[in-house]
């Protein structure tokens, strides 16, 4: 179980119009691996993870999720995002439902679930996220991480197989981004597969069995994250963990 | 001797206001109607027919609305299809109306943040859900200045159905003052009808624009 493979991706190649935006991306992440991807902006992190769930299409190469080969039949799509949970920098609650109707959405919806099934779904996991007392607000009316901390929540109630992160703590103020990351540090401790694009490299020291670093849309290294940081093999990690843990 | 303004004349311009209300209403719910299968054709994604819409737009706003209701009337009157004046301008007002609310709520989808088609995404949800739960809501309260504003501008238009001889508001006025003589009151009459039924929507309009400023800075 523990070596089952979740996410499979070989080959993947990504163009916008003329740039390239992946080249041949290799990555295979197995049930309750907890990974974090970091590289410089425009080094295709991001997009490598929007791929993952087909928020992005891929002109090349192969992603299969929990053994449903990702095409772009809307089946598979549907099947691939029922198991693939999103957390975004930007949080993208929707501004016009409260924390409570955020969070059943999606499993009325897309998973048919009733209406009193979803609410105590939901509960469960605003509980979780340490904010059953917000269930009745509306998204403007949080902080910055109370607000990401909901999205979290909303995304567990489709109880996802693998969670992604991009940039979850970048559009907050320092004071809640510990919020956030101990939410997440708790989410990687009850042993739920993870991706996370993030900068935040004590969260990587601390969850990731794996640190990947790309750059120029490529995988360049990785490892895991002590010998990652301590001993990095190529130049260009060594000059961007320079420039990043400068500022730490 | 010429009859002057009273009762009956006053009764003349009420039922041309209720007309003139009666073909704003078809109208408005017709254009509606087609507006948001516009609309959202519009933004659907695909080339082809996204390229049609916009010519079907192009033609509607490009040409004077006159002329579209010419069209309808005696053009199809042509082709052996024979129109009744109200149900031929109720048809032009109600495709001119499409276009141009179609054109508004393309606007306010678009204006929609990107960003929350996208989480409704990740969450799989589909497209009907993300438009009816997600976007439209969202569009709507962003467009409503602009359709509020599009109504009053629909309710004073009306007054060119009077050139098919359909007699609403506007041509029943010219109908009375030509009797009475009586132009300055007679129109002072008609005006202040469009008034009464033009103003609070406007200013309710004006109210909704400034809250969603308010709301926006939030």
């Amino acid at each position: 179980m523990q070596d089952q493979i979740l996410i499979e991706m070989k080959g993947v190649q990504k163009w916008y119009g003329g740039y390239q935006a992946l080249r041949n991306v290799d990555l295979t992440v197995r049930r309750g691996e907890k990974i974090v991807l970091c590289g410089p902006s425009g080094s295709g992190k991001s997009t490598l993870i929007r791929c993952i769930n087909r928020l992005e299409p891929i002109q090349q190469g192969s992603i299969v999720v929990n053994g449903h080969r990702l095409d772009d039949s809307i089946k598979a799509i549907d099947v691939v995002r029922q198991d693939v949970g999103m957390v975004f920098q930007s949080f993208n609650l929707f501004p016009h439902m409260t924390v409570l109707q955020n969070c059943t959405l999606a499993p009325i919806r897309a998973r048919r679930a009733s209406k009193s099934e979803a609410e105590a779904t939901a509960r469960k996991y605003l509980e979780r996220v340490r904010i059953g007392d917000q269930a009745e607000k509306y998204p403007a009316q949080l902080s910055g991480g109370q607000q990401q901390r909901v999205a979290i929540a909303r995304a567990l109630c489709m109880q996802p197989k693998v969670m992604l992160f991009d940039e979850p703590t970048s559009a907050l103020d320092p004071e809640m981004v510990k919020e956030v990351l101990d939410t997440m540090i708790g989410l990687a401790n009850d042993g739920m597969t993870m991706i996370c694009v993030t900068h935040e490299m004590g969260f990587a020291r601390q969850v990731a069995d794996r640190v990947i670093f790309m750059a120029e849309g490529q995988i360049i290294e990785e490892g895991a994250p002590e010998a990652f940081f301590r001993n990095p093999q190529h130049a260009r990690t060594r000059q961007f963990l320079g420039e990043i843990l400068a500022h730490h | 001797m010429a009859p002057h303004f009273g009762l009956a004349e006053f009764g003349f311009l009420l039922r041309g206001l209720q007309w003139t209300m009666l073909l704003t209403l078809v109208a408005f719910v017709g254009g509606c109607t087609a507006g948001l299968a516009v609309a959202l054709l519009r933004t659907c994604g695909h080339k082809g027919v996204e390229w049609v819409i916009r010519i079907y737009i192009g033609i509607f706003q490009g040409t004077p609305l006159l002329l579209q209701l010419f069209v309808v009337y005696y053009g199809l009157a042509l082709t052996g299809l024979k129109l009744d004046a109200f149900v031929a301008v109720a048809i032009g007002f109600t495709v001119n109306a499409s276009a141009f609310l179609g054109e508004i709520w393309r606007g306010a989808i678009q204006a929609v943040p990107r960003g929350q088609t996208e989480g409704a995404m990740a969450l799989g949800l589909h497209y009907s859900s993300r438009m009816r739960d997600i976007v439209l809501p969202q569009a709507i309260r962003i467009s409503l200045p602009a359709t509020i504003g599009y109504l009053v501008q629909l309710i004073k238009g009306t007054s060119l159905a009077a050139i098919v001889g359909f007699i609403e508001l506007a041509r029943a006025g010219q109908i009375v003052s030509n009797q009475t003589f009586q132009p300055l009151l007679v129109f002072g009459v008609v005006g202040a009808m469009y008034f009464i039924l033009c103003w609070p929507l406007s200013w309710w309009g004006s109210r909704m624009e400034a809250r969603l400023a308010l709301a926006s800075q939030r």
